[in-house]
């Protein structure tokens, strides 16, 4: 999950000791302008959870309330990527004499942590890494011999940081531990900025956490900002069920994300259209009558394939979910079975007796059967 | 990571209700069961295997060396640290949604111990006719059949699939090698591939990928260096980019890890790509597609 701006540095960053501007979140361009008559010139910054909010127009500075209050209102109500503004945060402004990039990230390929650093800050670190790779610094840390094992200060040798050496090797210290902290997939500061006055202060900050790790950060999930979703996405959330609306017309309910892909691809393959994704593997293959009712719900559905390939999903206890939720909803559009694996033999023989419907053999036939259906 | 029927498995979380049930599948399909883990129920005895407080206890007692755990994402790192420590070289790690951090622990410890991690989020190791441990229906006839193909899957439900399509057209299997779906596996599939290459019952191997990571990327490198046939589906062609597909591990972000990377990688090296499941068995055995599936519409 993201968060945005103003949740990541108070939340994480300034808990940890990293140094942030004093700022303060408005909902309105009045509190906007009080903000700025309290706290001097300040860096008006719409706080969405999406990239180059600078680009799009959402940062902006005002020195006076009167340009504040203007300033804010302009900015409260854009939209930003898939995000609407609703809230500004108010930050005095920076007086800036160096940019530098720091972030603690999550290295799968290496199944480590990976610490970077850069004296480029300020701009797209991936640009930074293709036109000058070696102004970035790269430390992986082996989880099985922290804490201690990362020396910082080695890390940026050479980087000649002057007065700054020693207030950044302390941020990307505690940045580390704030990584490790919060379960973050990724903590960045960009830029990391020493002012005129020699200070090094985050002057930005973007914290994404660990879906995985939620259940152990419940004291910061409430502030964080989910991804936006359609109302149905939604519904499927609110039951634990990962649900993707695509735009066609063959509804597919499968077990698994690898299965449930497949199905979607076979109906392309086919010269169909599949109209979502939605996943019931793991443990989630018990809520297949809620399953159900969302795929039907979606309007535009024609026909729909039942896919189930049991593995650790009893094809039988989903099949019994499916029997139980059709009483209810009774489907008005055509739908067509494959069922295989753990359970098969009672899953058929229930979708046999109970809806009289005959699950087909070959899942590529279901499937065909399902494309021709929609069309 | 081909398991035998000497393999001697410990069952971590054996008592809870799906560990009971696949313990149960395990047993009856000829896997050696010899311990279960409970720290409640030690001294006593599950699904007729005797329990111990401790992995370390049951290493002891029993000289199982393949612990495959049933154990929620919470508890998953101490349970899998806990066994590594006692001497566990095979670790069958079927949880799902582990902590990215937990699971860059996990893999920090194996590396220290030379555990060998298969997993998170597995659905565990078939050899038809042999064992299974984990979560596949090696049990089920019309899937599982003992030949000499063998196949690596990241998904435990597409996996089922893939071998039953072969099953079907008479290629049974040497083995299956369920990888798993998270984004940081401690069995790739090129380590899967490479113990299928040097595996002699093997003759071929099929490769079940999915978008998202360099996996089948990096397999592909090794697939070129290979004698045996190799086939591959990748799952994801029709799936959109920038969305979590359920899979952490399947998300498509710009060119890399996206399927006309995969399919790309894979075709160089000489690896036959299939469109659908069922062509990959049509690809091995040299066969065109079943004139039942052309003549579908007609029947």
């Amino acid at each position: 999950m993201n968060f945005d701006e103003h949740a990541a540095k108070s939340l994480v960053l300034a808990p940890a000791g990293i140094p942030v501007p004093r700022g303060q979140i408005c909902r309105t361009a009045k509190e906007a302008a009080q903000a700025v008559g309290a706290i001097g010139p300040a860096a008006i910054k719409a706080q969405v959870a999406a990239g180059k909010r600078g680009k799009a127009g959402g940062i902006k500075p005002a020195d006076t309330p009167e340009e504040a209050e203007r300033v804010a209102a302009a900015i409260l109500g854009m939209s930003i990527g898939e995000y609407k503004v609703e809230r500004v945060l108010v930050e005095e402004q920076a007086n800036i004499a160096h940019e530098f990039y720091a972030a603690v990230l999550t290295d799968t390929e290496a199944r480590k942590p990976l610490v970077l650093f850069s004296t480029q800050g300020g701009m797209d670190i991936e640009k930074v890494a293709a036109a000058n790779p070696n102004a970035i610094r790269r430390q992986h840390v082996d989880l099985d011999v922290e804490p201690g094992a990362v020396d910082f200060v080695s890390m940026l040798a050479g980087l000649q940081l002057g007065d700054a050496q020693a207030s950044v090797a302390d941020i990307l210290s505690r940045l580390y531990a704030a990584y490790r902290r919060r379960d973050a997939e990724l903590l960045e500061i960009n830029p990391l900025a020493q002012l005129a006055d020699r200070r090094v202060v985050a002057l930005d900050c973007k914290f994404v956490l660990d879906d995985a790790a939620a259940y152990r950060q419940e004291d910061i999930v409430r502030f964080g900002a989910p991804a936006p979703m359609t109302a149905l996405e939604q519904r499927g959330a609110e039951n634990g069920l990962k649900f993707i609306q695509v735009d066609g017309n063959v509804g597919v309910l499968a077990n698994g994300a690898g299965l449930t892909m497949t199905t979607m691809d076979v109906i392309r393959h086919f010269g169909g259209r599949p109209a979502n994704f939605l996943e019931i593997g793991g443990e989630a293959y018990t809520k297949s009558a809620a399953a159900l009712d969302l795929v039907l719900s979606n309007p535009g559905v024609k026909s729909l394939i039942i896919n189930f390939c049991g593995a650790f999903a009893r094809t039988d206890v989903m099949a019994e979910g499916v029997v139980k939720a059709w009483q209810e909803l009774k489907p008005a559009i055509p739908v067509f079975f494959s069922i295989h694996g753990t359970g098969e033999d009672e899953a058929i023989a229930l979708v046999r007796a109970r809806l009289g419907i005959e699950p087909y053999d070959l899942m590529e036939d279901a499937i065909q059967a399902a494309v021709r259906a929609a069309q | 990571m081909i398991m035998r029927r000497s393999s001697k498995v410990i069952v971590l979380g054996i008592t809870g209700r799906q560990g009971t049930f696949w313990t149960e599948k395990m047993l009856a399909y000829g896997t050696q069961v010899v311990a279960g883990v409970n720290p409640k129920r030690a001294g006593g005895r599950h699904c007729d295997v005797p329990i111990f407080a401790s992995t370390a206890q049951a290493v002891r007692d029993t000289g199982g060396d393949v612990a495959v755990m049933f154990i929620p994402p919470a508890t998953a790192r101490e349970a899998a640290v806990s066994a590594m420590e006692a001497g566990i070289k095979h670790l069958v790690v079927l949880t799902e949604h582990i902590p990215a951090q937990d699971v860059m622990a996990m893999h920090a410890a194996a590396a220290r111990h030379g555990t060998r991690i298969v997993g998170p989020n597995t659905a565990g190791l078939v050899t038809p006719g042999e064992c299974f441990i984990g979560i596949m229906p090696a049990f089920v006839p019309s899937v599982f059949k003992p030949g000499h193909v063998g196949v690596i899957s990241r998904s435990g439900s597409l996996g089922t699939l893939v071998c039953l399509e072969l099953t079907r057209s008479g290629l049974g299997q040497s083995a299956f090698i369920g990888i798993g779906g998270d984004p940081m596996l401690g069995t790739t599939t090129r380590d899967a591939l490479a113990a299928l290459d040097h595996d002699p019952p093997t003759e071929a191997v099929v490769i079940v990928g999915e978008i998202g990571g360099t996996m089948e990327e990096d397999a592909a490198d090794y697939a070129r260096t290979m004698r045996k046939p190799v086939a591959a589906f990748i799952a994801g062609a029709a799936s959109p980019p920038g969305k979590k597909m359920g899979h952490a591990g399947a998300i498509v972000t710009g060119n890399r890890g996206g399927y006309a990377s995969k399919r790309r990688a894979l075709e160089a090296a000489g690896v036959i790509v299939a469109d659908t499941p069922a062509e990959i068995a049509h690809a091995l055995s040299g066969r065109n597609p079943r004139p039942r599936l052309h003549a579908a519409g007609v029947s």
